[in-house]
């Protein structure tokens, strides 16, 4: 009886080709927004995640001066001294490892071959707040560290461009006025989530970088490694406590360092996210009820142009379950048929969007299923109305209906 | 209405199970029977008596013609024999059994089993082959693909458009289109034909030929036709001719000649 019911439908859907589509445009247009939305804000919010965990997860940025929007006028502030990377290492619960850093840039040449790369002062705690293996060689010794011996470990792009992709390790380079040896190189790391190669670079014992390249012993850059079972703000007001009390700064004074904290910013933005796909995704969810609009609106027109239709099937012995059926079945069909091809257009849209707005490439199958659910869904709340009417018709009425 | 429904068998629930065949007439009861049929449409003031009494006995394998003026009765008469409509008051005996307090599925499978419908304007599903038309009554009958098809080229070839079988209405003429509609009301091998003015759209070269094809099915394939008509010469073909006027039976008249076999 079904599979009749489905036969009718499907037949009648053919007989109006152009109508169907233009009926169920709606229906395709709502599920390939809905999909597309959901999955592109999901792809954004990946990549957000990604392009924030590449500074480094659970790690605190600490900057002398007052964040993003320094106030102008007044004495630059202090930079940091040893003595504080200590402090925080020694003093504050939840720290793994506190890596100052000293930055110079420099023009290193190798066997004719020169480069401009960015020189990175630090300590072995680098490593590993950074969680940045070496692909060959090894780190610096800590006696080299306090030495300051001109031990380099190279980024994967500066072996690219002076060594052409040969042994890297146990050659001697100059960079800048120094000469160096390189004891190890450093895995690749990609782009930097906002832009900057991360392998460009040379590393130093912190003491070498300080002496040789800038004349000073300032630290402006601290990362703080944050063990996982502690909250990154706990620790956060941990160090900003004991940072103002080392840096004499009076109850009622602002900071005059600043602390950045990846997480945070990973989580504002990916809720950010999340919460503009919400808004896009309600805003496509209406074009899908008003996609049912049009069914309904469409079933409407169908069951009164086709009243002699409905009467012949009601002369013939149809019941007037099987004429509900029909029309139901009907109006499921064109809808679930119009979600098909909207779910097939919003790949196509996800696909075309990821490669313009350079985001991975997703396929979300909860929302997919989700959006044909619903358009199915659509179809029987939509096609009921008129298709008990249809059942409802008197067929002697129906029969004279012109 | 009660202690009708308790009776043996249930019309409306006997009719349900489609592959049971009916069990014979007792020889000489009628088919059909009407007795103080009476319509009314309307109510109080404006109410109007549209059947004011029908007796009328109609048997297996009869040929009959109904007649009368527009407002006569004959059409509401027909719409209560096809089981379209219910009478305000009387009894309605088909096979034997009270149908007229049937409700409307009931009626709707007393339709589908026993009756076949032939309309004055065809009523062929539009941008439908023949073949799917013809076989509409049997997909609600639940009848397998290849049934269908088989009884459909059949009633087709009974019809002599068995090789139309995969064109259009809008392909075919106004005698192929009534044409398949007769192939579309006899697949399911009904009782009962009913045909409202069948002629009615027809020149009269066609008019015959759909004539001699009713004749013919009513003669070899042993079914009631029950045909309401305007035109004297398309009456001639009945066995019998019902007049009707002012919601009553005028008088029926037999008609010898077309007792004859059809040539």
């Amino acid at each position: 009886m079904f599979g009749t019911t489905l036969l009718l439908a499907l037949r009648s859907i053919a007989r109006h080709k152009l109508r169907s589509f233009l009926t169920t445009l709606g229906i395709i247009i709502g599920v390939a927004a809905v999909v597309t939305m959901v999955t592109l804000g999901r792809a954004t919010t990946a990549q957000v995640q990604k392009n924030i965990s590449s500074l480094g997860t659970n790690i605190l940025q600490i900057r002398p001066g007052q964040g993003f929007g320094r106030g102008g006028g007044g004495p630059p502030p202090a930079p940091f001294k040893p003595e504080d990377v200590t402090a925080i290492a020694q003093q504050i619960a939840g720290v793994t490892a506190v890596a100052p850093q000293a930055q110079a840039s420099a023009t290193a040449i190798y066997e004719g071959a020169n480069w401009q790369t960015t020189i990175n002062g630090t300590t072995n705690a680098y490593f590993e707040v950074q969680a940045w293996p070496l692909t060959s060689g090894r780190y610096w010794t800590p006696q080299e560290e306090s030495a300051g011996r001109a031990v380099c470990i190279i980024g994967s792009t500066v072996r690219q461009n002076l060594w052409r992709g040969g042994e890297a390790v146990g050659t001697r380079f100059r960079i800048g006025s120094i000469s160096c040896d390189v004891i190890g190189v450093l895995s690749t790391r990609g782009q930097a989530g906002f832009g900057g190669d991360q392998d460009d670079v040379v590393i130093m014992p912190i003491k070498t970088v300080q002496r040789r390249f800038t004349g000073n012993r300032d630290i402006r850059l601290m990362l703080v490694g944050v063990d996982q079972a502690y909250s990154t703000s706990t620790v956060q007001a941990g160090i900003t406590d004991l940072l103002r009390e080392r840096r004499n700064i009076t109850a009622g004074k602002d900071d005059d360092f600043n602390i950045f904290d990846t997480k945070q910013i990973s989580d504002t933005l990916t809720s950010t996210t999340q919460l503009l796909t919400r808004i896009v995704t309600a805003v496509a969810a209406i074009s899908l009820i008003v996609g049912g609009i049009g069914i309904m609106n469409i079933m409407l027109v169908s069951v009164t142009e086709r009243t002699r239709e409905i009467g012949i099937r009601l002369a013939i012995g149809a019941v007037a379950r099987e004429v509900l059926t029909q029309f139901l079945v009907e109006a499921v069909a064109l809808s679930m048929l119009g979600g098909l091809i909207g779910l097939l257009l919003a790949q196509a849209a996800v696909g075309l969007l990821s490669v313009l707005g350079d985001l991975p490439f997703l396929f979300v199958p909860e929302i997919n299923i989700i959006a044909f659910a619903i358009s199915a869904i659509i179809g029987v709340v939509f096609g009921y109305f008129p298709a008990r009417r249809a059942a409802a018709l008197n067929p002697i009425d129906a029969l004279r209906h012109e | 209405m009660v202690a009708r429904a308790g009776g043996a068998a249930v019309p409306g629930r006997a009719v349900a199970s489609v592959a049971s065949k009916p069990p014979p007439l007792p020889a000489g009861d009628p088919l059909i029977r009407l007795r103080g049929i009476t319509k009314t449409y309307g109510e109080g003031a404006t109410a109007f008596q549209a059947l004011k009494g029908i007796d009328l006995d109609i048997h297996a394998r009869d040929f009959i013609a109904v007649m009368g003026a527009s407002g006569s009765g004959k059409s509401t008469t027909m719409n209560i024999l096809g089981c379209l409509d219910v009478p305000s008051g009387g009894e309605f005996l088909f096979r034997g059994h009270h149908v007229e307090a049937l409700d409307r599925d009931q009626r709707a499978l007393l339709r589908r089993k026993y009756l076949g419908f032939v309309f004055q304007g065809f009523n062929l599903l539009a941008r439908t082959t023949a073949l799917e038309n013809v076989e509409l009554p049997l997909l609600y009958r639940g009848d397998s693909k290849q049934a269908r098809r088989e009884a459909s080229m059949a009633a087709l070839d009974k019809v002599g458009l068995a090789k139309w079988w995969d064109h259009t209405p809008a392909e075919l003429s106004g005698g192929q289109q009534q044409r398949v509609a007769i192939a579309r009301a006899i697949v399911t091998q009904p009782d009962v034909l009913l045909a409202d003015e069948p002629t009615g759209n027809l020149d009269s070269e066609r008019s015959v030929e759909i004539m001699e094809l009713l004749s013919d099915l009513n003669a070899n394939s042993g079914i009631t036709v029950l045909m309401v008509t305007h035109e004297p010469d398309m009456a001639a073909f009945a066995h019998t001719v019902v007049h009707f006027k002012d919601g009553l039976v005028e008088r029926i008249e037999a008609n010898h000649r077309a007792g004859e076999p059809v040539a």
